[in-house]
């Protein structure tokens, strides 16, 4: 079995719970050191292969929102979510989810006309104003352009940062849609 | 911008006016549910949060064209019974006026729009129109919407659209909703084959105030329930489709009563008139219940002088917070239904009892009317 960071052969294979779903990660020898994960306390795992709007609760070892908070579980128990970024979050399982709920998983409608920019991360600053901070929550991810992406993929396939790249590719095909998917 | 008084003085623009089908379609609603980016859904924010963007979301509301010399209000500043007229009218939501600090509501001065800030969306943007016309009320919706979105900072995914809190209202985030009378079709016995061929089609069914709540007053509620997938001209089309088709059923079912319940049906709009007419104790429901039949009667020539709008009117001021709004203070439920009663007593004195049915027609010596086979 191949090693998922680069193309040595596996020999550390890591098994985690995370959000009530297994997920499995295979790691040559080199990279398994380079993850901290043969450390004792080598959470950091979970973390290395998240998304940008994902982090995990060391408490609870459940998947939360990186901009807001919101957990997992809190998803499941109101069926509703914290926050727009909360869409990025908890994107795993949320086609099948939308495809019960409506005649598609892809919006077809209206587009806003002029996307104006956003507040300087409106949440992390109203966190700044007040002692008790909710959340530590980083700053939204600008918006990026697709080609800003792809020199990023072809980056990061230089690199070797593979997971990186299958991140950014996600996001391309987000964005866009249409070249990719049909 | 306008007082509350003011507001309330003044019927709804789509009270007064007359749409497609208005004798069986009271209303058409369009809701959008928008969000701004960077902030915590309403629902998982803080009060500071709600309050930060009120702040900075208020006065790009008001300044809209559309809300020229309209009504705002915070909601801390609004009393109970205020809040709950407004949900009587339809102009916000039970869930909206549950909240307080951090929510306000603004509306145009026809009530023909009205949008909520910090709803279980940032923003709740409702058009209504009288009568089947829910393409109207969506371009009263979709101008304001483009009109915020050149300011605001929407949360908008290419793939899943307008970003909601619930992910029931992704996409497009839009409700279409009609108001429906359908007294024939209860009285017949046909309403719970149509409730369940639309639900099938996959639009809901809901009482008179929305999910969970009875059908008072033979009033449903009809909307979409899917709002990803589908452009806005395309659900909006399918809803007016099935309604056209419920209504067809209905003027059926008025058709038949007419015909071939002759006797029953002028006994019913009979006493609905007699009791509303000179009652003075009337709860709630009776009185929805009776005003309904009213409507009907009107609608089928069988009571003079009596125009639909009166009873429509009629309708919102026997509502518990109108009356209470009315009287200036808070009522037992007791009091409400004799004030219910003197209200309705006092705004039905102009209107003609029902005549024999059809009046031209009845004369001594002619057809005498068919057995009630109810």
């Amino acid at each position: 079995m191949k090693c998922d960071v680069c193309e040595n052969e596996a020999s550390v294979f890591l098994t985690q719970i995370i959000n009530g779903q297994m997920t499995t990660v295979n790691l040559c020898e080199t990279c398994s050191k380079a993850k901290g994960v043969t450390e004792e306390t080598g959470f950091g795992l979970a973390e290395a292969f998240l998304t940008p709007s994902q982090r995990v609760d060391t408490d609870t070892m459940e998947v939360v929102c990186n901009a807001c908070g919101f957990t997992a579980s809190q998803l499941k128990k109101i069926g509703r979510m914290g926050c727009p970024e909360c869409y990025s979050a908890f994107s795993e399982g949320l086609d099948g989810l939308l495809r019960n709920m409506h005649k598609g998983t892809r919006h077809i409608g209206k587009r806003p006309n002029r996307q104006i920019a956003p507040d300087p991360q409106p949440m992390a600053r109203a966190r700044s104003n007040v002692q008790v901070a909710p959340q530590p929550a980083p700053p939204a991810p600008p918006p990026l352009d697709v080609a800003k992406l792809r020199e990023d993929l072809d980056l990061a396939v230089r690199e070797e940062r593979y997971e990186d790249a299958a991140r950014l590719k996600a996001e391309i095909e987000r964005l866009q849609p249409k070249a990719s998917s049909k | 911008m306008m007082r509350f008084a003011t507001l309330i003085k003044n019927p709804a623009d789509w009270m007064k006016g007359a749409g497609p089908h208005s004798e069986i379609v009271m209303t058409s609603r369009v809701r959008l549910a928008r969000n701004l980016r960077g902030y915590p859904f309403p629902g998982f924010s803080q009060e500071r949060q709600r309050v930060e963007l009120l702040e900075k979301a208020r006065s790009v509301v008001e300044n809209l064209p559309e809300m020229r010399d309209g009504y705002s209000e915070d909601y801390t500043d609004l009393s109970k019974i205020r809040k709950q007229v407004l949900v009587e009218r339809h102009l916000v939501s039970r869930e909206h006026a549950a909240r307080s600090s951090g929510c306000a509501v603004v509306l145009d001065r026809k009530q023909s729009i009205s949008i909520m800030i910090n709803e279980e969306d940032h923003f709740r943007i409702q058009g209504i129109r009288p009568g089947l016309n829910l393409g109207s009320a969506f371009e009263l919706v979709d101008r304001v919407d483009t009109e915020l979105e050149s300011s605001l900072p929407y949360a908008f995914d290419q793939k899943l659209g307008y970003l909601t809190a619930c992910p029931t209202n992704l996409g497009t985030g839009m409700r279409a909703s009609v108001m429906l009378h359908l007294p024939a079709l209860v009285l017949t016995d046909q309403i719970n084959p149509v409730i369940k061929a639309v639900g099938k089609i996959g639009l809901a069914v809901r009482g008179l105030y929305g999910e969970g709540t009875e059908a008072l007053g033979n009033l449903f509620q009809i909307s979409n329930q899917h709002t990803l997938g589908e452009a806005e001209p395309e659900i909006i089309a399918q809803i007016e489709k099935v309604i056209e088709g419920v209504v067809r059923s209905e003027q059926t079912a008025r058709a038949k009563l007419k015909e071939d319940h002759k006797t029953m049906f002028s006994d019913q709009v009979g006493r609905a008139f007699a009791i509303l007419r000179y009652a003075h104790i009337l709860a709630s429901k009776e009185a929805l219940n009776l005003l309904s039949m009213l409507r009907l009667g009107a609608d089928l020539d069988l009571v003079g002088n009596c125009d639909r709008s009166l009873l429509d009117m009629l309708l919102l001021e026997i509502q518990p917070a109108h009356l209470q709004l009315n009287a200036a203070r808070e009522l037992s439920p007791e009091e409400r239904d004799g004030m219910r009663a003197e209200i309705t007593r006092a705004r039905l004195q102009s209107i003609d009892g029902p005549s024999n049915f059809p009046p031209s027609q009845s004369t001594p010596g002619g057809t005498p009317s068919k057995p009630n086979d109810e």
